[in-house]
């Protein structure tokens, strides 16, 4: 940070700086909604990043069709779990971008040196991370359901248990990419860090899915994907912060 | 009282001499009981009326899959007040533990599955106490694999301590949502204290072997540790002085 210059949250070249007011000073909740804007602000500068694990999700999808059967009937007893195990790899493939480039441009540095809680500001990151790789897998994961032969009546259980869940996966999701800043070919690591630890959003999502194309009550399991946010949401950022310090010794 | 005996454990060269001063106060007790248990539960103990001699793997799996949880907390804790105090030697016990903890969880999984095969017909049912045991072995392998991705070894240490804190949070949800599914794996048949529903001379040697696993965890863990400790302070003078001596 150089002395004397207004220690913003130093935008990329290219990005309108979000200005105003001074990262150092700034209440915890404006320095955060900074790094939100920020975070989002890029993103949709670049978006390609934002179309990718989507288009992922999508593929992988049209494997199962391919590989089982084009008999909806058949696929609908598949399409929980289809849906389930393509979110999370779609959502492990996007962590790649959660921390990649505010590392190797010094922005995550300049964030521990705010004197801002780092919490605060992974959290915030976090937040940006599910707004756009969560919410757009959760708007799209009702029509790869109706595809594999859901019923259109699954579609809000679909799309309500996806978003509930890819906010937990988001947040786990945090935690392994902050461990493993820096390293070269850190891909199949960070599956292995991030997977068993995510498998009961898997569990309690799958049976949600499971239960809206059945036409039941979804409330049980999304009650639980609701319990693990609450407990990712708590305890996530604290173990990312710490991660990131660790990194950036 | 003095708080010196503590502030010693935080000291290398004295940890590397006292563990190996502890190891044969592990390592014999721990021969002497898991011999005891296998005589016991392999010669002694009567056939089980419906699974007849193929129960007998029990007096290996259950031990295992015990110490591959208590492994993992032991790991956890050892990671923690590593990070906590910044005790280096604490690192290193976390460090030792993973690869005899995986290995635990390896001989659960193997014995599980021979014993499946018999009892059930197959070698692997997706039932929650193997699936546990299976997303605990991959871990183990996590907690390892970031532990050899990161070359400088304080970061190692730190990184996969705070991996280790994680992973203990967790074990307990990935347990029971694991759970969630109906259990083909026979309910616990020890830890009923008000009447144990195996009898005694099943199981004696049964404790025997979990004392014994124990107290070989202990061994082993020592062992690892001082190699550990060589390792990390190999450039440091008394080295030479513990080897030449």
């Amino acid at each position: 940070m150089r002395p004397g210059s207004p220690a913003s949250v130093l935008p990329s070249p290219g990005v309108a700086a979000v200005s105003a007011p001074d990262m150092r000073t700034a209440s915890a909740l404006t320095a955060a909604r900074l790094a939100l804007a920020r975070d989002l602000q890029l993103a949709f500068r670049r978006p390609s990043q934002l179309v990718q694990p989507l288009a992922f999700f999508a593929i992988v999808t049209l494997l199962f069709p391919l590989a089982i059967s084009p008999e909806l009937s058949r696929l609908k007893f598949v399409a929980p779990g289809v849906l389930w195990a393509a979110a999370l790899l779609a959502s492990l493939l996007a962590l790649e971008f959660l921390f990649r480039d505010d590392a190797s441009d010094g922005t995550l540095e300049q964030y521990a040196l705010s004197g801002q809680s780092l919490t605060g500001l992974m959290f915030a990151k976090t937040v940006a991370h599910w707004l756009l790789t969560g919410l757009p897998l959760a708007l799209t994961a009702p029509l790869a359901a109706v595809s594999l032969g859901a019923p259109a009546t699954a579609m809000p259980g679909v799309l309500l248990a996806v978003a509930v869940g890819t906010v937990p996966l988001s947040l786990i999701g945090s935690i392994g990419a902050a461990l493993t800043l820096g390293m070269k070919r850190s891909g199949a690591l960070l599956s292995l860090l991030t997977l068993p630890l995510s498998l009961p959003v898997l569990i309690f999502g799958a049976r949600a899915t499971q239960l809206a194309i059945g036409g039941a009550s979804i409330l049980a399991p999304v009650e639980l994907l609701g319990a693990l946010a609450v407990l990712a949401v708590t305890l996530a950022p604290l173990a990312a912060a710490a991660a990131v310090r660790i990194s950036l010794e | 009282m003095t708080w010196t005996w503590f502030h010693r454990l935080g000291s290398p060269p004295y940890v590397y001499g006292l563990a190996a001063r502890l190891t044969p106060w592990f390592a014999w007790p721990a021969a002497l009981l898991i011999a005891a248990g296998l005589v016991g539960g392999l010669v002694l103990a009567p056939p089980d009326y419906q699974q007849g001699d193929g129960y007998r793997i029990l007096y290996v799996h259950a031990p295992s899959a015990w110490m591959s949880l208590m492994v993992y907390t032991t790991m956890a804790l050892a990671a923690a007040v590593g990070l906590i105090w910044r005790i280096k030697v604490a690192h290193a016990v976390a460090a030792s533990c993973a690869p005899i903890g995986a290995s635990f969880t390896l001989a659960a999984l193997v014995t599980g599955a021979l014993w499946g095969q018999p009892m059930w017909g197959t070698f692997w049912q997706w039932d929650p106490r193997l699936t546990s045991e299976l997303i605990l072995f991959f871990l183990y392998l996590g907690y390892m694999g970031l532990r050899a991705g990161l070359e400088d070894t304080q970061r190692a240490d730190r990184a996969s301590a705070v991996l280790a804190v994680v992973g203990v949070v967790n074990v307990p949800i990935i347990h029971y949502s694991v759970t969630w599914w109906n259990s083909l794996h026979q309910a616990p048949s020890i830890m009923r204290l008000a009447k144990p529903t195996m009898p005694a001379v099943m199981l004696v040697p049964l404790l025997a072997m979990l004392l014994g696993f124990t107290l070989l965890f202990g061994a082993l863990l020592l062992v690892r540790l001082r190699g550990e400790v060589l390792a990390r302070e190999r450039t440091a003078s008394w080295i030479r002085e513990a080897v030449s001596a």
